[in-house]
């Protein structure tokens, strides 16, 4: 799989697929898409730059192991969940505010934390055994 | 999105409008905790030294949490939280009733048993491999199990304490491990898979997935066909969760293959999610259609003691013999579901209650013999009462313990399920029930007449206490273990109660329904399907 | 539609049976990811079948348009499938180690965790 082409072309599509996964994570909350294809999308991005060129520039790209940021999406699956007890709703209700940004009215919420672990939990969990089962094939 | 061009909604028909009482946050406790405490294990994996102090520290504070929400429940009755706001049965609502609170009770007190067991045993390879991590998410997958009061998502908890326990499984990845691993996994699965079908079953005809809500509506079903086959094939699956006879040959496959640690958490709560979902579903669910599976239940209750109690007893492997007595103990726990009785019930409940401590502790104590011995092996273990005298009175309670002998706990329970099974003329149940324990006192007893009481084998060179790493963290909770079961069986008032009253709860699952549909507003709709 | 769902589901069921049935571990393993989409095409089938109208509010509205399918089932389904999906790679795995470690597939050979002609246990002190 190292051809010279795939090396070269590697990378920025590699980029490109992680920028479109953090676009469809985004969009995830009215319309298709969301934190589990996202984080899908970018595990992919991730095995297709680990083919071309090889698994250690890949485990020093995220320089931290696919366990913990899978870890880290966990953490922010269960703490988002607790905004509601300071708003006084049940557990795990969607909290909104509409902060403006430079003019552009941004919706941020509770459920976009979730959505984010949900991210980084499948970016994790599946970049840590596609990275694994390419170290197998090389030896 | 102009909000201002919708009519005006009330958001009462769908949403919860008071807040949440802040007790009442307790139910969510072990979930949120578990979760955060196992994903920071995750993120310090390397850090073998301080991921054990973390991991200890969420199993307190899950203990604690599950210990206050049980003390809620016993002064407040059955709590309810919906998730996100949404009524019952849009939403998935956790329930707490006795039966639940207890049993995550338990489940927390057998967790940090286990955690603190497991700081001598596990290695630092199994420590990066995620032992914590997946005893957390085993953890607060098997009390969310306990709490949850949709049935779709105690399937989602079922699979969530299975991918827990397939990971503590093959922590080392022998070669038994992987063999154990093979059949746990594969059997579990399926087993899990005949649940969502039940479950699809379940939406298919009553349209709705909150167990108070299907309770209602079964109730009002006039065919006794489909619903008895929904009954009929969730106790299949459970009866295959819990390693009833004859789905149990999983269990003595793969018990004995990890860890003791893991061992020990696997005995005290994984077969008990199953019983525990029996429970709920054919007795607050389908109460008729139990009436008409009785008999079934009670042929396997049956098979399932006398089958665990012989098994122990052609088992050479200690560990093995400890596989077996968790089938035996499923049996009794089948009886009080088969009899329905009040006594029957609060004989099951007690019993479960009991069984999740003592087989803990039976494991801790087979760990700490296996490794004081130097082998699991009934031949060649000896000599053990001369080196720890203190193990071997351990030792001794619990196999009275586990056999039903008085002064300990599992004395009260069996009393409770023969009385049930005679007062309904069940005489073959009630024999069952007596001689399995008079089995289980001689496999138990024998364990120890050989490890313990004869003289150490020449060519075996058994260890002093000091010696064993497990043995300086494992003897206190073991005797913390005991003190449990000598309080219980000793001064058995509290407890039995507690038991009446989940006997009762079970039995009029009126209450069950009526607290989860407290906070709806009576709609003359809703009202007519709810004949009651 | 329905009976064609329906048949679909329990030729699915029928094969995981068979497959299943066998002695060798791989084709255990197809067999229970068949059961499970036999099983997920039973939620389908049970959310009761509609036509090509997804379960999409328009702007402005309220409700879903009336027809639409039924959104609940959909959402069951691919919980199922994620938990499946995620269970069927531990399995793989766990099945490539086995086989590799102890060199057979075959339920019948594997006999480390319960070796055979195991002696009785002492029957005197």
């Amino acid at each position: 799989m190292r051809t010279l082409i795939f090396r070269a072309t590697a990378p920025y599509l590699t980029a490109l697929m992680l920028l479109y996964s953090i676009f469809v994570l985004l969009r995830g909350h009215n319309e298709p898409g969301g934190g589990f294809i996202g984080g899908l999308i970018a595990a992919s991005a991730l095995a297709i730059y680990g083919i071309a060129c090889g698994v250690s520039p890949v485990r020093r790209a995220i320089r931290y192991h696919p366990m913990a940021i899978s870890g880290f999406g966990l953490f922010l699956g269960a703490i988002a969940g607790i905004f509601s007890l300071f708003a006084g709703v049940p557990y795990m209700t969607g909290l909104w505010v509409y902060p403006t940004v430079f003019g552009v009215e941004l919706k941020l919420s509770t459920t976009l934390i979730f959505d984010i672990g949900v991210y980084l939990v499948v970016l994790g969990a599946i970049t840590s055994i596609a990275l694994a089962l390419e170290e197998k094939e090389r030896d | 999105m102009a909000a201002a061009e919708r009519p005006a909604i009330d958001l009462a028909d769908a949403f919860v409008m008071e807040a949440p009482a802040l007790a009442d946050w307790l139910i969510v406790a072990p979930l949120v905790i578990g979760f955060i405490f196992a994903a920071l294990c995750l993120m310090t994996r390397k850090d073998t030294g301080r991921q054990p102090v973390i991991a200890i520290a969420g199993l307190v504070l899950i203990l604690l949490s599950v210990a206050g929400l049980f003390v809620h429940v016993l002064a407040n009755g059955t709590v309810v939280m919906a998730m996100g706001r949404w009524l019952p049965p849009f939403g998935i609502a956790f329930v707490a009733d006795t039966l639940g609170a207890t049993l995550a009770l338990i489940s927390g007190i057998v967790g940090l048993a286990t955690g603190i067991y497991a700081l001598r045993e596990a290695d630092n390879t199994e420590r990066r491999y995620g032992f914590y991590p997946f005893l957390l998410m085993m953890l607060s997958g098997v009390i969310c199990a306990f709490l949850t009061g949709d049935i779709f998502n105690l399937y989602v908890w079922f699979e969530v304490l299975l991918l827990g326990s397939f990971g503590l499984l093959i922590l080392g990845s022998r070669r038994d491990q992987l063999d154990g691993a093979t059949k746990y996994a594969f059997l579990n699965l399926i087993a899990t898979t005949l649940f969502l079908i039940a479950v699809a079953y379940v939406y298919g005809l009553f349209g709705t997935l909150n167990m108070a809500d299907i309770a209602r509506k079964a109730a009002v079903m006039e065919e006794v066909g489909p619903r008895l086959t929904i009954a009929a094939l969730f106790f299949f699956a459970f009866a295959m969760k819990a390693a009833a006879f004859p789905l149990n040959f999983w269990l003595p496959a793969s018990y004995h293959t990890p860890r003791l640690a893991v061992g020990a958490v696997f005995a005290g709560l994984l077969t008990k999610v199953g019983v525990y979902a029996l429970l709920r579903i054919l007795l607050t669910i389908f109460p008729a259609d139990r009436d008409d599976l009785a008999i079934a239940i009670a042929v396997v209750a049956a098979a399932s003691m006398m089958l665990g109690a012989l098994g122990a007893l052609a088992q050479t492997d200690m560990r093995r013999v400890l596989g077996y007595l968790v089938i035996s103990g499923i049996g009794i726990m089948l009886a009080g579901l088969a009899l329905g009785s009040a006594t029957g019930l609060s004989g099951t409940a007690f019993y479960t209650a009991h069984s999740m401590v003592i087989m803990t502790a039976l494991y801790l104590l087979v760990g700490i013999v296996g490794a004081a011995a130097g082998t699991f092996d009934l031949h060649r273990a000896g000599g053990l009462y001369a080196t720890a005298p203190w193990l071997a009175v351990v030792a001794l309670i619990l196999a009275f313990s586990a056999s039903g002998l008085p002064p300990f706990s599992g004395l009260w329970p069996k009393i409770f399920l023969v009385k049930a099974s005679i007062d309904v003329g069940a005489w073959w149940l009630a024999a069952a029930i007596l001689l399995s324990g008079f089995l289980t006192t001689i496999a138990l007893v024998r364990l120890f007449a050989f490890a313990f009481w004869r003289p150490a084998n020449p060519d075996m060179r058994s260890m002093t206490l000091g010696e064993v790493p497990v043995a300086r963290l494992g003897l206190p909770v073991l005797v913390g273990l005991c003190g449990l079961t000598v309080i219980a069986g000793l001064y058995p008032e509290p407890f039995i109660q507690v038991s009446d009253r989940i006997a009762f709860e079970l039995m009029n699952p009126v209450g069950y329904i009526d607290a989860v549909y407290a906070p709806m507003p009576i709609q003359p709709a809703a009202a007519e399907g709810a004949v009651q | 539609m329905e009976i064609a769902v329906a048949a679909l589901t329990g030729l699915y069921f029928a094969v995981s049976i068979y497959l299943m049935l066998s002695r060798h571990i791989i084709r255990i393993l197809l067999g229970t990811v068949t059961l499970s989409t036999g099983a997920n095409l039973t939620i389908f089938a049970m959310g009761r079948i509609t036509r090509e109208v997804p379960p999409i509010i328009p702007a402005g509205h309220y409700l879903p348009a009336d027809g639409a399918a039924n959104a609940l089932p959909q959402a069951l389904v691919l919980t199922a499938i994620v938990i499946a999906f995620s269970l069927f790679a531990f399995l793989l795995v766990l099945v490539m180690r086995s086989y590799q470690e102890l060199g057979t597939d075959d339920t019948y050979a594997m006999r480390d965790a319960e070796p055979e002609g195991e002696p009785l246990p002492p029957l005197g002190y």
